[in-house]
C-alpha cells in the first residue's frame, strides 16, 4: 500500500488526503495548526463549540464532510500542532516534523517517510508598508478574519479595511460579525483594471458558479450593513500616540500613486490591509520544486510538481480561492496514491476553470508600482530590523552590484526574526532585484519553520549517535 | 479597542465557555480555554505588549505565525509566537522588552 504524506490541512490538503485515500493509500497529514480546515475554514477550538458556527463560513458543509471523514477514516491519519521543517527527496520523500505547541521547546521529532508528498501549504497575506503601519491596531487584513473566525475577537470598535482584491470583502464580512463599525472597504483597483480583470469573457466565470455565489454574499452583507465599497482608494497613512487612532486616506491613480489633495482622515481604531498573498513555498523549495517565473510552484495538468513523486496543491500554486483548492487537492491526492487518470476527469476541468479566476484576480488587483509614492524616508519597510525606506534606497544606490544579498547583509532589511517572510518581496522591489537570481530572491530560508537552536542541536546529535558519547 | 464577542450575545450560539487563568507579568488574567494566548490579551483591550530594539510597541500583525511581531516569553522560553500558542491553565507570559538587549 502507497503511502501518501499530505502537508497542509486546508481544503486542498482535506480534499487530496480523502481522494488519495479513496485511491487506496495510506494518508498522513500534518498540519502546523491545532486543527484541519487551515485559515479557509478557520474556526473555534473544540473546547468552544457553538451551534451556528457554519454563519462565519462558506462551503462549511464541506469541511465538515471532510473532516468528519478524514477522522472516521482508519487509512487516514491527521497529525495537528506539526511543524515540517525540513525535507529529503533522494530516494522516496523523508519529512522532519516537531510535534506539539507552537514553539516549545522539546517538541516530539518525527521523521516520516512517504511515497508521495502533495504539498498544499497555502498562502498568507501580503501587506505593503505605509507610513504607520507599524503601529499596534494595524493588522493585516488576514489577521482580523483569523482572530474574528478562530477567537471571536474584535480588532477594533470602528474599522477600516483597505488594501487590494476580492478577500477584501469576506474580511469586512468577519469583523461586522463581531460587532466591529466597519468605516469603509478601500480598493486600490480603480474600475478599468477591474473591468479588464472581469468583464471580459464572462461565461467563464459560470463554472465557477460557487465563486461567484460566494462574491454575491458578500456583496448582498455589504448593502444590508451600508460598509461603503470605494474603489481607486488606498490607506496611505495610520496615525495615533503609540497605536492607531487615525487613518489616511487618498484616492490613487491608476498605477497605484496617490492623487495630492484627495486625502482624508477617518476615527479609527482598526487598520486592516493587505494587498495580495504570498505563497508559503519554504517546504516545495525545499524539497527541490521548480518555482516559475510566477513565484509559485510549477505543476503540470496532473498536478505534478518538477521532483519525481511531489505533487502540489491550492494557492501554492497560484492564487485561485477555494474551488480551485478543491479541485487541485483533488487531482493532487487521487495521482499521488497511483490512482488513474480517467477517475478525475471533471476536477481536472475544473482547476482550469479556476485558473483563469487567478488570471482575472491579478489583471484585476495585481500590485502596480506608484504605490511608493505615499513612502516616506522614516517609513519602516523590514519590520523586525525596523529597516527604514530611506535607508534602504540609499544602499542600494550605493551598492554597486546591487544584489539583493548585499543590501541585506548590509541593511539587516529581511534579516530578522521572520526571515523576509512579511518584506521579502517588498525589499526585492524597492531595491529592483531580480527575484530569479538566486541571490536575488527572498524566498529560499535555510530552515523551511523556525526551530529553537537547542532543538537543533538535540536532532542531530540524535542524526549522528557517535556525537554523544565524545 | 480590540475585544472578545460576549458569548451571550454572539449569534453563532455558543456552549457556555469554561476559564481558565494566566499570569502576564505577575498579573492574574483570566481567559477562555481554547483562546490562544495573544486572543486572551486582545480579548482585555491590549494591542500591544511587545517592545522592539528601537523601543516601539507591537502587537498581533499577521495573526497566523508568519510576522513574529508577537512573541512573548512562555514558561521561560522566549521568542514563542503567542498568536499560534494554545494557553493552558497556569501558564506564566511575560512580555518581551527587545529594547534592553542592546544595553545588556
Amino acid at each position: 500500500m502507497k503511502h501518501v504524506l499530505v502537508i497542509g490541512a486546508g481544503p486542498a490538503g482535506l480534499t487530496a488526503a480523502v481522494a488519495a485515500a479513496d485511491a487506496g493509500a495510506r494518508v498522513t497529514v500534518l498540519d502546523s495548526g491545532t486543527g484541519p480546515g487551515g485559515q479557509y475554514w478557520r474556526h473555534l477550538p473544540p473546547e468552544r463549540p457553538s451551534r451556528r458556527e457554519a454563519r462565519l463560513h462558506h462551503g462549511w458543509s464541506e469541511f465538515e464532510r471532510l473532516r468528519e471523514r478524514t477522522e472516521r477514516d482508519g487509512s487516514i491519519d491527521v497529525v495537528t500542532e506539526a511543524q515540517a521543517w525540513a525535507i529529503e527527496t533522494t530516494g522516496g520523500a523523508t519529512v522532519h516534523a516537531l510535534i506539539g505547541p507552537s514553539d516549545a521547546a522539546g517538541r516530539e521529532a518525527l521523521a516520516l517517510e512517504a511515497d508521495s508528498l502533495v504539498f498544499a501549504t497555502g498562502a498568507h497575506d501580503r501587506t505593503l508598508p505605509f507610513p504607520g503601519w507599524n503601529l499596534p491596531g494595524v493588522f493585516s487584513a488576514g489577521a482580523a478574519q483569523a482572530l474574528a473566525k478562530g477567537e471571536r475577537i474584535a480588532v477594533g470598535r470602528r474599522a477600516v479595511v483597505a488594501g487590494a482584491g476580492p478577500f477584501l470583502l469576506p474580511v469586512a464580512q468577519s469583523l461586522t460579525a463581531t460587532g466591529s463599525t466597519v468605516l469603509g472597504v478601500y480598493e486600490a483597483a480603480r474600475t478599468p483594471a477591474l473591468a479588464k480583470g472581469w468583464l471580459p469573457r464572462p461565461w467563464r466565470l459560470l463554472s465557477s458558479a460557487r465563486k461567484g455565489g460566494e462574491l454575491a454574499g458578500y456583496l448582498a452583507h455589504h448593502l444590508r450593513h451600508r460598509v461603503p465599497y470605494r474603489l481607486g482608494r488606498a490607506v496611505v497613512e495610520a496615525r495615533g500616540d503609540g497605536r492607531v487612532e487615525e487613518a489616511v486616506i487618498a484616492r490613487l491613480d491608476a498605477d497605484w500613486s496617490p492623487i495630492p489633495g484627495t486625502e482624508l482622515t477617518v476615527a479609527a481604531d482598526a487598520v486592516c490591509v493587505s494587498h495580495g498573498f504570498t505563497p508559503r513555498l519554504e517546504l516545495p523549495i525545499a524539497a527541490g520544486c521548480e518555482i516559475g517565473p510566477d513565484r509559485f510552484v510549477t505543476v503540470d495538468d496532473d498536478q505534478r510538481t518538477s521532483v519525481d513523486g511531489v505533487w502540489a496543491a491550492g494557492e501554492i500554486t497560484g492564487i485561485g480561492g477555494v474551488d480551485a483548492a478543491l479541485a487541485e487537492g483533488r487531482v493532487a491526492g487521487h495521482l499521488a496514491a497511483g490512482g488513474d487518470r480517467s477517475a478525475i476527469g471533471p476536477a481536472r476541468r475544473r482547476r482550469r476553470a479556476s485558473a483563469d479566476f487567478a488570471r482575472r484576480i491579478e489583471a484585476a488587483h495585481g500590485v502596480r508600482p506608484g504605490w511608493t509614492a505615499w513612502m516616506r524616508e522614516d517609513t519602516v519597510v523590514c519590520r523586525c530590523e525596523e529597516v527604514a525606506y530611506g535607508a534602504l534606497l540609499g544602499t542600494a544606490a550605493a551598492t554597486e552590484q546591487g544584489s539583493l544579498r548585499s543590501v541585506k547583509l548590509t541593511t539587516r532589511a529581511g534579516l530578522g526574526i521572520c526571515q523576509a517572510r512579511m518584506c521579502g518581496r517588498t525589499v526585492e522591489e524597492l531595491t529592483g532585484a531580480d527575484p530569479s537570481r538566486a541571490a536575488d530572491t527572498s524566498d529560499r530560508r535555510p530552515l523551511a519553520a523556525p526551530v529553537r537552536l537547542g532543538d537543533l542541536a538535540g536532532l542531530s546529535s540524535k542524526d549522528d549517535p557517535q556525537k554523544g558519547e565524545h | 479597542m480590540s475585544s472578545i464577542v460576549p458569548f451571550e450575545s454572539d449569534p453563532i450560539r455558543p456552549a457556555e465557555p469554561r476559564c481558565l487563568t494566566i499570569s502576564v507579568d505577575g498579573e492574574r488574567i483570566e481567559g477562555l480555554r481554547g483562546q490562544s494566548i495573544a486572543g486572551i490579551l486582545l480579548a482585555q483591550g491590549r494591542t500591544a505588549w511587545r517592545t522592539t530594539v528601537a523601543g516601539r510597541e507591537r502587537g498581533v500583525f499577521c495573526g497566523i505565525g508568519v510576522c513574529f511581531d508577537c512573541v512573548g516569553t512562555v514558561n521561560g522560553e522566549s521568542d514563542v509566537r503567542l498568536c499560534l500558542r494554545r494557553a493552558r491553565d497556569g501558564d506564566t507570559v511575560e512580555t518581551q522588552d527587545d529594547s534592553e538587549e542592546d544595553t545588556r
